[in-house]
């Protein structure tokens, strides 16, 4: 049993907006879904699965299907952080392979500029996790916990902050053609490595932004997408697997894609060489080096070298990356990368990135989502996609 | 080595439970446990009543001597008060988050030598911090 070629992206909508007052969360799930909606040609009452994390307020996925008024045969609200909406594209597509479901739809939004300046601030809610009582005492932060990863990277394969910046400067590349970017400036290393330390050893402009907004996917059976006018893209393959601190065996120079990617790359039969474009999940810049080294693109410790001297510009390197300007410098949606990732590379194997990064001939395309933590627990998912018409 | 003002912990009571209560009362006795499975022989952390490794029952918790290697660190700078956040590698085995303590944040690197150092919170338990040995 496989899912290759059983599933298509039909539908795909990112927000413009990257600063949500006035919007309520509901509200901003609810128009990227009528946006990914009209982008396939179908309308509200062809969704018969709805997919969702922990961004959705209420229980589940319920309470956001009530609000968009959904009748459904399947929901799964699959938490994983900002990878959630890659491993839910693995989920509607196994639902859709057998049988139980024709149309899914999925979406992630949230407001974190506007709730900052409104003073309101709803997290996804459970109890203490076990762990709890052995961290939060020494004060983790979302980036001295990729720092120290990024720390440990340095000192065993001699990764260099400039490396690592070159991961900024290609999104910057890609980021001055999108309108809808929040950072649209050309950086160079040197201002990468100018800006202020946050946590070592990452600087400010090693970080991703903070943006409000949004993005859906509607993923359609073979029989649905062969009514559909919008390009063809087909689902492939998928691997997904979280990561945590192994009981105290603690090795921070690898994520979870060590293990999403090859389960992701033997479904779908291709291998990194098939790759013309990759959207890589980057929360920070340590994080696409490190996924890089783990899906194959480079041997592990190499990822430095590899991201160096543009190998990432589209037009320039060898291997395009977040052609839109990744979560670097357009848009990380409720702190939730993993939707901007699959939408940007079903622009690419439609043939509809910005003409000035669009990859000549993109046949196939891979998306990888990481939530959570490099330092400490995760979870990775890996999605391999190819251009064509059911 | 050069002391900082601000290399200071700043103490936050841990929250207690009924698998870690051992650990936590051992910390206001200046003791650092980690669980020990009798079945596999692996040390593990944070402790847990049944081994990660093999899912035996049979565990029980080791006094550590409280020396061990930095693993990582990062020193987070733009705030008022930076701190050092860490994972050091215990001569147990196991690897455990902390804060590194009573030492120069510009003056730390990988592989150094550190050891345990309690600080009190004021609630029957004490943090384990680690400082330079
Ligand atoms: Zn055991």
């Amino acid at each position: 049993m496989t899912i290759k070629g059983k599933a298509y992206i039909a539908g795909i909508y990112e927000h413009p907006t990257r600063n949500a007052e006035g919007k309520t969360v509901p509200q901003l799930h609810a128009e990227v879904a009528k946006g990914a909606l009209e982008d396939a040609g179908l309308t509200k009452d062809d969704i018969d699965a709805y997919y969702c994390a922990g961004d959705v307020p209420g229980m589940g996925g319920i309470n956001q299907a009530e609000y968009m008024g959904l009748n459904l045969r399947q929901i799964d609200s699959t938490e994983t952080g900002g990878s959630s909406y890659v491993l839910h594209v693995n989920h509607a597509a196994q639902a859709i392979a057998t049988g139980h479901c024709k149309v899914a739809l999925i979406t992630l939004a949230g407001r974190p500029r506007a709730d900052a300046k409104d003073q309101i601030r709803v997290r996804p809610g459970g109890g203490a996790p076990a762990e709890y009582g052995f961290e939060g005492p020494f004060r983790p932060t979302v980036t001295n916990m990729y720092g120290m990863a990024a720390m440990r990277h340095m000192h065993e394969f001699g990764t260099t902050s400039e490396q690592l910046a070159w991961v900024k400067v290609a999104a910057s590349h890609h980021a001055q053609y999108n309108e809808h970017a929040v950072l649209r400036d050309v950086v160079t290393v040197e201002d990468v490595v100018n800006s202020p330390i946050i946590a070592d050893p990452l600087h400010r402009l090693d970080c991703c932004v903070v943006s409000d907004g949004g993005g859906a996917i509607i993923v359609v059976a073979p029989e649905i997408a062969k009514q559909l006018k919008r390009p063809g893209v087909r689902v492939l393959g998928a691997g997904e697997a979280p990561k945590h601190l192994n009981g105290g065996k603690v090795d921070l120079t690898f994520s979870g894609a060590r293990w999403s990617g090859p389960d992701a790359f033997a479904e779908a039969g291709v291998t990194p060489a098939d790759i013309k474009y990759a959207s890589i999940y980057d929360s920070f810049t340590i994080t696409v080096v490190e996924t890089l080294e783990d899906l194959g693109f480079c041997a592990k410790g190499e990822g430095g070298k590899f991201v160096s001297d543009g190998n990432l510009i589209s037009g320039v390197g060898k291997l395009p990356f977040n052609t839109d300007g990744g979560g670097l410098c357009n848009n990380h949606p409720s702190d939730r990368g993993g939707i901007t990732k699959v939408i940007e590379a079903v622009r690419q194997l439609r043939g509809e990135a910005h003409s000035k990064v669009q990859v000549p001939n993109c046949d196939i395309a891979l998306a990888h989502g990481t939530g959570g933590l490099l330092g400490s627990r995760m979870g990775s998912g890996t999605l391999i996609m190819e251009r064509g018409d059911a | 080595m050069s002391e900082k003002p601000n290399s200071k912990p700043q103490v936050r009571a841990p929250r207690v439970n009924h698998e870690t209560k051992p650990f936590w009362d051992a910390t206001a006795e200046g003791k650092l446990l980690v669980k020990k499975c009798n079945d596999c022989g692996e040390n593990h952390f944070y402790p847990r009543s049944l081994c990660p490794f093999c899912f035996s029952d049979n565990t029980e918790f080791l006094e550590c001597s409280g020396k061990g290697v930095i693993y990582t660190y990062s020193v987070t700078r733009r705030t008022k008060e930076p701190w050092a956040i860490a994972y050091v590698t215990l001569e147990e085995g196991p690897t455990m988050m902390t804060n590194l303590i009573n030492c120069d944040f510009d003056n730390l690197s990988i592989g150094q030598a550190v050891e345990v150092a309690f600080v009190d919170t004021g609630e029957g338990t004490a943090l384990p911090f680690f400082q330079p040995a």
